[in-house]
């Protein structure tokens, strides 16, 4: 029983997370909000990656002498391209709220459903 | 070194780097923005073409992107499969593109409209690029490119509830291409690939792999949120109906057809035909969701006043079938869903085009402000209604092809329930056509009568689409030849 | 027997396409516009009777157009029962072109030009429907001729006659795609085929149960037979002006409805096949009760179109009966009853048309005394009844003469017994108008003096009239094409 939740931690780790994220944007009113929980969602898929990347007694892939066994470097790689798409999605969803506020003055959500109907 | 060994990749590049031009050239003049749109989208569909024909000449086209031997690097792949999808879009976004600046410059902001079309393309590239790659996280990047860029082409609407609609679209779109990121993440902890030709190799010993078959689900849901299969629909309508005509227009008859397209690569290239048949029988939830999703559509769209909005309920009705098609997944219906990705982009592009031509001659969107249209404006309304002929499957129009061919897949597999489903929504999409055709032809008043005709530059592009649905409905034997070659290729185990 | 390949059926189908461009370019020249549509049913007609003799020598032309996908050809074959068809329609176009002209312009209507346009494209259905070699072209006509007629029905544009539309379309488009369409699919994918043919193409291909589904689907689904209960469409369209539903109402749209069940039963599912599974005898009696029932209903109608209707219901179904006993003399008799009914029936709504001309009546209630004021109409009229209850010297007599002969050959007693009934029920709802129109007083404050409607219209009426009664003396030669049809259902080869 000890053995799953210790011995996969990580995953526990990005399982909370990732969970936390999502309640965030599906129940959250305020927009940020949302946009926060988007980031805490995507950040706990990265974390994924990245721990899946690890190799038991395994190095940084450099190069050098005394290295054996190279952690997994691509992994590594798609999760710089993937926060680039998600910083780029913050950057959108700002983008939008501002535009949002501009336009209706708030930035809940509640009170916008409001003033559309 | 010839240049036609690069088509694969140029079918992208060229879109991608038009959207770096048009900023540039946009500042001499804004109408060369325009220029740019239409040169590197018909230079795409030509490129297309030309691909699909060397598939039919020499078979699969592997492109190695720098170089790299797959499943080191990235593959860009062109098959029957592809081929046909990437002429189908490349067709659909050069028209609109034609169409596009009219629409545009009346709809949106004279400033935005350099920004506007360099998003386009944007678009356009994610959209090619999603078909043509063979790596499964290339293909994520791609669907983040056309997404990310969806959502700024939605917000640009005039009304302010287009914002709300793109941010709704994009808080369910990033869940979506989170889920998809995540299915890739598991993928590859069990294969440590991510070509989709060698996943196909090493997948199949691990069909009973959990790891595997939760990787499947996150696909699953990602892109049935991307497709908007009902019930996972509820971002379509508002960002349909709110964007811009043009945008309306391009996201309908081209974005949730390739989001599909995806969606046919995961199960049947990446995965096989017996996973989501025998091993994981997804198909069983996915043919009573599609039924539902054609049924709910047709009903929801009756209800509709704004007619935008009635054509995006229509939509998902569609994708229902569609993705019937595709979960029955034998020679027919597989042919059905490939016929009716290029159907739907044809015709709901043509409705869409038309619907934004009303828009910019008249400013009506409600359906019951169409009284009498079809004096005022008798030739968009006669391509609006071989649109609609189309959609409600009348014979001669390719739409009656795809049914036909749905129709028959369902009592191939011996599911002749679904016959009904697809006769009734025949029935419910004539019922919803019927009230704008009725307004249209056979009331009088509502229309000001010094409302004439939409300019040829508008009306040219919707009679291309909808001849081209009397064209293929015809001569039914191309679409019918071509993905009869990809619904083989799919099904081979 | 010999396959002879010629144009012809494809010209007789399109001439009235090329009256239409002709008729819509003279819009504003009435008589030059009427011109256009009295020439385009000569030519039809002449057409038709040029194909005559070689059919009449037991041959059979084809054209074959397109293939629209494999097993779905666009293709044309003139048989015997087709050109038995042809030649009753567009004989009777040229008549009723000419009242037309009398009748549109005596009330001064509305909205002529489209009136003409839709009737000569209603023709050009209907030649399709009688010149179909397969189900899938017949289907494609079908539906032409519903929604082709569809503006005549609504021709008035009140808010009565948009419902009675919204009727006519629900049911005919509703039954053929619910059903039709459905039966059309299992049939290929059971057959895989949809060509017609003397011994049908249904035998041996299916389970009793699935072949009785697909007639049943199939009966079902040709709403314009106007069997009970889907007959209420009928009555609906009774707000058209009355040559449309003279010419479309009782010739040509539910004659087409009747000519596509026998073609069903003839010529998809045979003779031998019917029979074995019992499915004649099912048919036989639906239509028995559809005969007494609609008799019944038709008793209790005061106006005089509705009532006509009814009575056209239940004399469909004695086509349907005569079929549907599949006996050689049953089958005769069906379809002599076909032409024999249409000139009775288009003679009967001529003249209910011209008393609504001249003295704007339109109930049984009010044509007291009217013989006095249009003796030739109500001469007109009385013939046509005679014909229509079976006495001779009209051709009705012939007509129920070989049913009666066909229900003893295949030993069905109670249908006798219909049919007697039913003749009885017929002079009860004629009689009595000849009665009241020849013997009863005008109601005080009417003169007795001559009212006739326009020239065009009584000529037209009174020669109709004498058709029927021309059918009688000179049946021999219609006998011998039906001969021709009944030998190749029922015969060895």
């Amino acid at each position: 029983m000890i053995e799953i939740f210790l011995g996969k931690y990580n995953y526990w780790i990005y399982i909370t997370l990732m969970m936390i994220g999502f309640y965030a944007m599906i129940a959250k009113h305020n927009l940020i909000k949302k946009i926060i929980g988007m980031n805490i969602f995507q950040t706990a898929v990265f974390l994924f990656y990245i721990s899946i990347a690890k190799v038991k007694g395994g190095t940084a892939p450099i190069v050098w002498e005394e290295a054996i066994q190279y952690d997994n470097p691509l992994p590594h790689v798609l999760i710089l391209t993937a926060i680039v798409v998600s910083v780029s999605t913050t950057a959108v969803a700002l983008a939008l709220i501002i535009r949002i506020y501009k336009a209706y003055g708030s930035i809940e959500e509640d009170k916008i459903l409001e003033m559309n109907n | 070194m010839n240049i036609s060994q690069h088509f694969p990749v140029m079918i992208v590049i060229i879109p991608l780097i038009s959207a770096v031009i048009i900023p540039l050239i946009g500042r001499i003049r804004r109408i060369y923005g325009w220029y740019v749109s239409i040169a590197a989208t018909f230079s795409s569909f030509l490129i297309s073409i030309s691909l699909l024909m060397t598939v039919f000449e020499k078979g699969r086209i592997s492109y190695w992107l720098g170089n790299w031997e797959p499943p080191w690097g990235i593959e860009y792949v062109v098959d029957y499969l592809s081929g046909f999808v990437l002429v189908v879009i490349s067709f659909i976004a050069f028209i609109i593109t034609v169409y596009s600046i009219k629409s545009v410059g009346k709809e949106i902001p004279e400033h935005r409209i350099t920004p506007f079309y360099s998003i386009y393309m944007l678009f356009v590239a994610g959209l090619l690029g999603m078909i043509i790659t063979g790596d499964i996280f290339n293909l994520y990047v791609f669907i983040e490119i056309s997404s990310l860029a969806g959502y700024a082409l939605i917000a640009a609407g005039r009304k302010r509830d287009a914002l709300i609609a793109s941010y709704n679209y994009l808080i369910l779109g990033t869940i979506a291409a989170t889920f998809i990121l995540l299915g890739i993440g598991y993928l590859y902890m069990v294969t440590g690939t991510l070509n989709m030709a060698d996943l196909r190799e090493r997948l199949p010993l691990l069909y009973d792999s959990k790891v595997v078959r939760t990787a499947f689900a996150f696909f699953t849901v990602g892109l049935s949120i991307k497709i908007a299969l009902f019930p996972l629909h509820i971002w379509l309508p508002n960002a349909y109906t709110h964007a811009p005509s043009v945008v309306g227009a391009l996201q309908a008859a081209t974005a949730t057809k390739v989001g599909v397209y995806a969606m046919i690569r995961i199960m049947f290239t990446v995965f096989k035909p017996q996973f989501i048949l025998e091993v994981v029988p997804v198909s069983q939830i996915f043919l009573f969701l599609s039924a539902v999703a054609i049924i709910a559509g047709s009903v929801l769209a009756i209800g509709q006043r704004d007619i935008r909005r009635m054509l995006a309920y229509s939509s998902i009705g569609q994708i229902g079938y569609i993705v019937l098609g595709i979960a029955l997944a034998n020679k027919s219906s597989i042919i059905g869903s490939l016929i009716h990705i290029l159907n739907h982009a044809l015709m709901k592009g043509g409705l869409f085009l038309v619907v934004g031509a009303v828009v910019y001659k008249t400013g009506i969107t409600d359906i019951d402000d169409f009284k009498g249209l079809g004096k005022r404006m008798p030739f968009s309304m006669a391509a609006f209604t071989i649109g609609a002929l189309s959609m409600v499957g009348v014979p001669l129009t390719v739409g009656f092809v795809s049914k036909w061919y749905l129709a028959l897949g369902a009592l191939q597999a011996g599911m002749w329930v679904f016959v009904p489903v697809i006769l009734i929504s025949s029935l419910l999409s004539a019922v919803y056509f019927w009230r704008v055709i009725n307004n249209i032809y056979f009331k009088d008043d509502g229309v000001p009568a010094r409302i004439d005709d939409a300019p040829a530059g508008m009306l040219m592009p919707a009679f291309t689409l909808a001849a081209c649905c009397i064209i293929f409905g015809i001569a039914a034997f191309i679409p019918v030849y071509i993905t009869g070659f990809a619904a083989e290729m799919l099904l081979r185990g | 027997m010999e396959i002879i390949t010629s144009v012809k059926p494809l010209l007789v189908v399109s001439v009235s396409l090329l009256g239409v461009l002709l008729i819509a370019a003279s819009a504003r020249k009435p008589n030059l516009r009427e011109s256009w549509t009295i020439l385009t049913a000569l030519t039809k007609f002449s057409l038709v009777v040029s194909m005559l003799p070689l059919i009449l020598k037991g041959n059979v032309i084809e054209y074959f157009l397109i293939s629209v996908l494999p097993g779905l050809d666009i293709k044309f074959r003139v048989d015997a029962f087709g050109i038995f068809f042809a030649l009753t329609s567009s004989f009777l176009w040229i008549i009723n072109s000419f009242y037309s002209i009398g009748y549109m312009r005596a009330l001064k209507e509305h909205a002529q030009t489209r009136f003409y346009v839709c009737f000569a494209i209603a023709l050009s259905a209907t030649m399709g429907i009688a010149f179909s070699a397969n189900i899938f072209t017949l289907f494609i006509f079908y539906e032409a001729l519903t929604i082709c007629t569809y503006p005549l029905v609504i021709h008035k544009e009140t808010p009565e006659a948009i419902r009675g539309g919204k009727r006519y379309l629900t049911y005919l488009l509703g039954t053929s795609i619910g059903f039709q369409l459905f039966a059309i699919f299992l049939t290929y994918n059971i057959a895989g085929t949809l060509e017609f043919s003397n011994h049908g193409i249904l035998a041996g291909k299916g389970s009793d149960f699935l072949l009785t589904i697909i007639f049943i689907l199939f009966i079902a689904g040709i709403g314009k037979g106007a069997l009970m209960p889907f007959h209420s469409w009928l009555p609906a369209a009774m707000v058209a002006p009355t040559p449309v539903s003279a010419l479309l109402h009782a010739v040509a749209v539910v004659k087409a409805g009747v000519f596509t069940i026998i073609k069903i039963v003839l010529f998809v599912f045979g003779v031998d096949l019917a029979s074995k599974l019992g499915l004649g005898h099912g048919l036989a009696y639906l239509a028995s009760f559809t005969i007494i029932a609609a008799s019944i209903v038709a008793l209790r109608q005061d106006n005089l179109k509705l009532r006509l209707a009814y009575s056209t219901i239940s004399q469909l179904s004695y086509i349907i009966l005569g079929v549907a006993l599949l006996s050689p003399d049953g089958i005769t008799g069906g379809i002599m009853h076909i032409i024999i009914h249409a000139f009775g029936k288009i003679t009967l709504f001529f003249t209910a048309g011209a008393i609504y001309v001249a003295t704007h009546k339109t109930n049984i209630s009010e044509l007291d005394g009217i013989g006095k004021q249009m003796p030739f109409t109500m001469t007109a009229f009385t013939i046509a009844s005679l014909s229509m209850i079976g006495i001779p010297p009209a051709a009705g007599f012939i007509s129920k003469w070989y049913l009666v002969l066909g229900s003893i050959e295949a030993h069905q007693i109670p249908i006798i017994i219909v049919i007697a009934a039913s003749t009885i029920l017929n002079a009860c709802y004629f009689l009595p108008i000849v009665y009241a129109a020849f013997f009863k007083e005008l109601p005080p404050g009417e003169k007795r003096e001559r009212k006739e409607a326009p020239a065009f219209m009584v000529v037209s009426l009174m020669l109709t009239a004498i058709g029927t009664l021309f059918l009688f003396f000179y049946s021999s030669a219609l006998l011998d094409l039906v001969n021709i049809v009944t030998a190749g259902v029922t015969g060895g080869n």
